[in-house]
């Protein structure tokens, strides 16, 4: 990719080369093979006459292109890298052209982030998730989460996907906006977007919002649990609308929101629950045969249900064996944690354990860990509560153990 | 006839100061569609509207027009007096409906195209100034305005997308437009390689700024464009005769006037599309490029030049020395254009006499 982006940037190798090059790289990804019923909402979107362009302009048809880009210009008539396209197609006919956005004295940046945007809409218009392949990350959906959102930073993508009892169902995906300095936010103001499992947590109409946000925002909770636990911080992170000057803003461009096109959020934000809906952002999603998302579902499944049997068991060696020597909860460190739970368990006759709705969602990223929320049901001979509780479970030595706990 | 001609032909200054280029053979199209009448009104408006008497000169066109109602050339005239008087609606019904009349004068498209330009309708003006190339492929001038108009909206089509403003006021605009279109050469055929409007246009600072993305040159389109005259695309419009008259040679090296001649009419079969008699001027020894084989570059020259659309070879600046071993080295500027590529070089040739004929032994591009 960054091969694209270099040529189109800086060379002067002319228009037709440099859309040949993209039009290739992007002719090598994985064909687009999603079966789905949401044909509709899948063709949704500029990508489909975009690419028809510059296909176009790949076999020299630069009428044909540019009557296509006038198409796209009715359709879109706030989507800026059309007009540039356009400009250079005109130009090409009062004569030749060097550069895809022949510009003089053009702001580079602007430039740059046009084109940006051309090779990640292209790029995810010709890579759609491959049938049959789930992102690692939607483990487990409980039965009332509807929908899923899964963003991928790096192809300026978000894919919505549907809970079909229990197994993602793709839906739709859209272009999004990441932060100017792009993802894996640590600290307040760094201008990037986070990197883990978030959820909406709530819903804000357009009538209480700036022009920024376009048709409307919803708040994710980060900085979640581990966040806090690294020391992340900031705040008022939203998936939100788009400014009624534009269609689109450039791919890496907010404070770290994720950015929508207005109808695209306007498509998703029915399918959005708030306080229920999982929001994962990923730098690249890992994707998962629907095989080996089973196998991975089921060992962390077991485990969890092992935990619920230990902590029953009144065996307190056997339930403390579930978490981590690095646990960290409500600044206790696992010695303490340990010593707490030996006190209690001192106590108890008895203990029913049930998790309902019970969720897992992979955290992004080489750490292998689980974020498990449920509906806990707890009764024992001295104490009974339920309670929603989350737990970050995390690989060490091939086996899942809590690092952290505590109320969702 | 001779006298209505050289109406027309005393035109042609007005037309060039007010940015309404006609060519001279325009000029005798319009005068071969008017009747040889007498036209003295007709000339005392044009004289009139040159010394800036516009009411006056409308007067007398329209008491020229009301015994000649019909008459191209004087409708046309009032056209531009109309103009010049920015009474634009109704400059743009005369010319409308000389096209409608005279389909195939290609000047009332032109002029509408100048007029819809000014208001910035430059899809109006586009399609004017096609029908007038459709209507008469050798028009250069309308070709030049199109590719302002071309530049123009691209200049457009980027300032949406750049969410920037280079255009500041209209006003600006416009008088950039007419004074770009005042130093447009309107010699007829010759074909004029010109760097589009847009330069100005871009290069006027943006009124407001933009963001913080600071405004860097761009060397991209500073470079010197490769030139390969392959680029074509289908156009309705039949193959247009190439000036070589342009090819004026330089007499101070007089060497052999045949190497001149040879070249003029090596640009003619390459403009006419001839392909057989643009081989022809190639010695049998000629140096292909890239060291391709000869078949292989015949086939090359030939699929290039067989592409759709009118091609036009000019030659300027033609400087010819001989060397000691009695071939002729040509350098000059070529002027290349098809339907959808335009572009200048210097090139070199060196052209070897072979049974009393200057074949091309050597082309390429350079100093």
């Amino acid at each position: 990719m960054n091969v694209t982006w270099r040529r189109l940037g800086r060379t002067g190798s002319g228009l037709r080369r440099a859309v040949a090059a993209t039009v290739f790289l992007l002719a090598l990804g994985p064909a687009s093979a999603v079966q789905s019923a949401h044909l509709d909402r899948q063709i949704a979107g500029p990508e489909p006459l975009l690419s028809r362009i510059f296909e176009q302009i790949e076999q020299n048809h630069l009428d044909v292109a540019l009557e296509q880009a006038d198409a796209l210009i009715k359709a879109y008539p706030k989507f800026r890298l059309t007009y540039l396209i356009k400009g250079d197609l005109l130009l090409a006919r009062a004569g030749p052209i060097s550069t895809f956005g022949n510009i003089s004295n053009a702001p580079a940046g602007k430039l740059a982030q046009l084109r940006d945007e051309a090779i990640v809409r292209l790029k995810g218009y010709h890579d759609k998730p491959r049938a049959n392949f789930v992102p690692r990350y939607l483990l487990q959906m409980p039965p009332d989460q509807k929908y899923a959102i899964v963003v991928d930073t790096q192809k300026s993508r978000l894919y919505l996907y549907q809970n079909d009892k229990g197994t993602p169902r793709f839906v739709a995906d859209y272009y999004i906006t990441q932060g100017k300095l792009g993802a894996d936010k640590k600290r307040e103001g760094d201008m990037k977007t986070p990197i883990g499992v978030y959820h909406v947590t709530s819903s804000l109409s357009p009538r209480t919002l700036s022009d920024l946000y376009g048709s409307g925002a919803f708040p994710i909770s980060y900085p979640n649990e581990w966040d806090k636990l690294h020391g992340r911080n900031g705040h008022g992170i939203w998936l939100h609308g788009t400014p009624s000057n534009t269609y689109s803003r450039p791919p890496r461009d907010s404070d770290g929101c994720v950015v929508l096109a207005n109808q695209d959020l306007d498509a998703i934000s029915k399918d959005l629950q708030v306080g229920l809906t999982p929001v994962i952002i990923s730098d690249s999603i890992e994707w998962l045969s629907l095989d080996d998302w089973h196998a991975e579902r089921a060992t962390l499944e077991k485990d969890i249900a092992q935990w619920q049997t230990d902590w029953e068991s009144l065996d307190v060696n056997r339930y403390l064996s579930h978490y981590s020597k690095n646990f960290s909860a409500d600044g206790e460190n696992f010695a303490q944690w340990a010593a707490k739970k030996r006190l209690i368990n001192r106590g108890k006759t008895w203990i029913k354990v049930s998790a309902e709705n019970l969720s897992m969602f992979r955290n992004p990223g080489k750490e292998p860990m689980v974020v498990v929320t449920f509906d806990q049901v707890y009764r024992s001979n001295n104490l009974s509560n339920v309670m929603k509780k989350r737990q970050y479970w995390l690989k060490e030595n091939g086996h899942w153990k809590i690092a952290y706990e505590g109320p969702a | 006839m001779s006298l209505s001609r050289r109406i027309a032909c005393t035109l042609s200054p007005i037309l060039n100061r007010l940015g309404y280029p006609l060519s001279i053979a325009g000029c005798f199209m319009l005068a071969a569609l008017a009747l040889p009448v007498r036209a003295d009104e007709l000339q005392d408006a044009s004289r009139l509207l040159k010394q800036g008497q516009q009411a006056e000169a409308l007067a007398k066109a329209d008491q020229y027009l009301s015994s000649h109602p019909k008459d191209a050339q004087g409708r046309f005239l009032k056209g531009l007096i109309l103009t010049e008087m920015h009474r634009n609606p109704e400059a743009i019904a005369v010319f409308t409906k000389l096209t409608e009349d005279y389909p195939q004068l290609p000047e009332p498209y032109n002029n509408l195209a100048v007029i819809y330009a000014q208001q910035k309708q430059y899809d109006k003006a586009r399609q004017a100034l096609e029908t007038a190339i459709r209507t008469n492929p050798s028009y250069a001038t309308a070709r030049e305005n199109l590719g302002d108009i071309y530049a123009r909206m691209a200049s457009q089509a980027y300032d949406k997308a750049l969410q920037i403003d280079s255009s500041n006021t209209s006003a600006q605009t416009k008088l950039a437009l007419i004074r770009e279109l005042m130093s447009t050469p309107t010699r007829p055929g010759q074909p004029v390689v010109k760097t589009p409007g847009i330069a100005v246009a871009v290069a006027t600072p943006p009124a407001k700024p933009v963001g913080p993305a600071p405004i860097a040159p761009k060397p991209a389109s500073s470079k010197p464009t490769e030139t390969k005259p392959a680029a074509a695309k289908p156009a309705a419009a039949p193959t247009v005769a190439a000036k070589p008259a342009e090819a004026k040679p330089a007499p101070a090296a007089a060497p052999d006037a045949k190497v001149d001649r040879a070249l003029a009419a090596w640009a003619q079969a390459w403009s006419r599309k001839n392909v057989k008699a643009y081989l022809a001027f190639y010695a049998r020894d000629f140096k292909t490029p890239r060291g391709m084989s000869r078949a292989a570059w015949e086939r090359e020259r030939t699929m290039r030049i067989n592409k759709p659309g009118p091609i036009q070879v000019g030659i300027e600046h033609l400087r010819i020395t001989m060397d000691g071993a009695g071939r002729a080295v040509a350098r000059f500027r070529q002027h290349y254009r098809s339907a959808t590529f335009k572009t200048s070089s210097n090139k070199v040739i060196v052209l070897v006499k072979h049974e009393g004929k200057w074949l091309i032994q050597q082309e390429r591009v350079g100093k």
